[in-house]
């Protein structure tokens, strides 16, 4: 099993696809590392050997930020904007939506599940 | 390089007037008031404090360096949504 950047162990996939099991990693970086350590792409994750292995963990350790130091990055920056009080921190406060998007319906997935409010009317059968 | 990135930042001119004038000392210190929210907060502004315009009031921003590169409007919001009438909290 290929074990890299720390908890991730990309199974029987191809390796361009395993790669972007790992946070901060998507397709097109994938495919970079890949090039740059000259494998294959379709090469599974477990055929890797020990020397692709350490190639693609090189890569990644000294022109990537993955994983927890990418989430903490993000963090990080949503804190600043919480902070400083701009409108975008607000959004963030407040759960809702930052980047102008309507908020009278859908929003769902900032905004979470419905809550329905007591005392609203239903609209009128007709 | 992104089009916006290659235009530079948008200082309103008469607000970086003002501005110019309290870093070198030619005006006193104090609150700018201005109403150009659209005008970007460069190094100069650290240290301000600006009246920005919300279109009811001015609100009293203090800047700092971390709000370099963002917008004066950004801190001075133009809703002020209290919460329904009625509901709870």
């Amino acid at each position: 099993m290929a074990r890299i950047a720390g908890i991730d162990l990309p199974k029987n996939k191809r390796g361009e696809i395993a790669l972007t099991y790992i946070f901060g990693i998507g397709r097109s970086t994938a495919q970079y590392i890949l090039d740059k350590a000259s494998i294959h792409y379709d090469k599974k994750a477990v055929e890797w050997n020990d020397e692709e292995q350490t190639a693609i963990r090189n890569i990644i350790n000294s022109e990537f930020k993955v994983e927890g130091q990418l989430r903490s990055e993000v963090q990080m920056n949503i804190k600043r904007l919480m902070d400083i009080a701009c409108y975008r921190g607000l959004r963030h406060r407040k759960g809702l939506p930052l980047r102008g998007q309507r908020t009278r319906t859908n929003s769902r997935t900032r905004k979470g599940k419905r809550r329905t409010v007591a005392g609203k009317k239903k609209a009128p059968k007709k | 390089m992104a089009r916006s990135i290659k235009k530079g930042p948008y200082v309103d001119a008469k607000l970086d007037r003002k501005v110019a004038a309290v870093t070198e000392g030619k005006a006193k210190k104090g609150v700018i008031k201005t109403w150009s929210r659209r005008s970007t907060i460069t190094p100069d502004f650290v240290g301000q404090t600006f009246a920005v315009h919300n279109g009811n009031k001015f609100i009293p921003v203090y800047v700092t360096e971390y709000m370099v590169g963002h917008k004066l409007g950004e801190f001075a919001p133009t809703r002020n949504f209290k919460g329904h009438s009625g509901s709870k909290q």
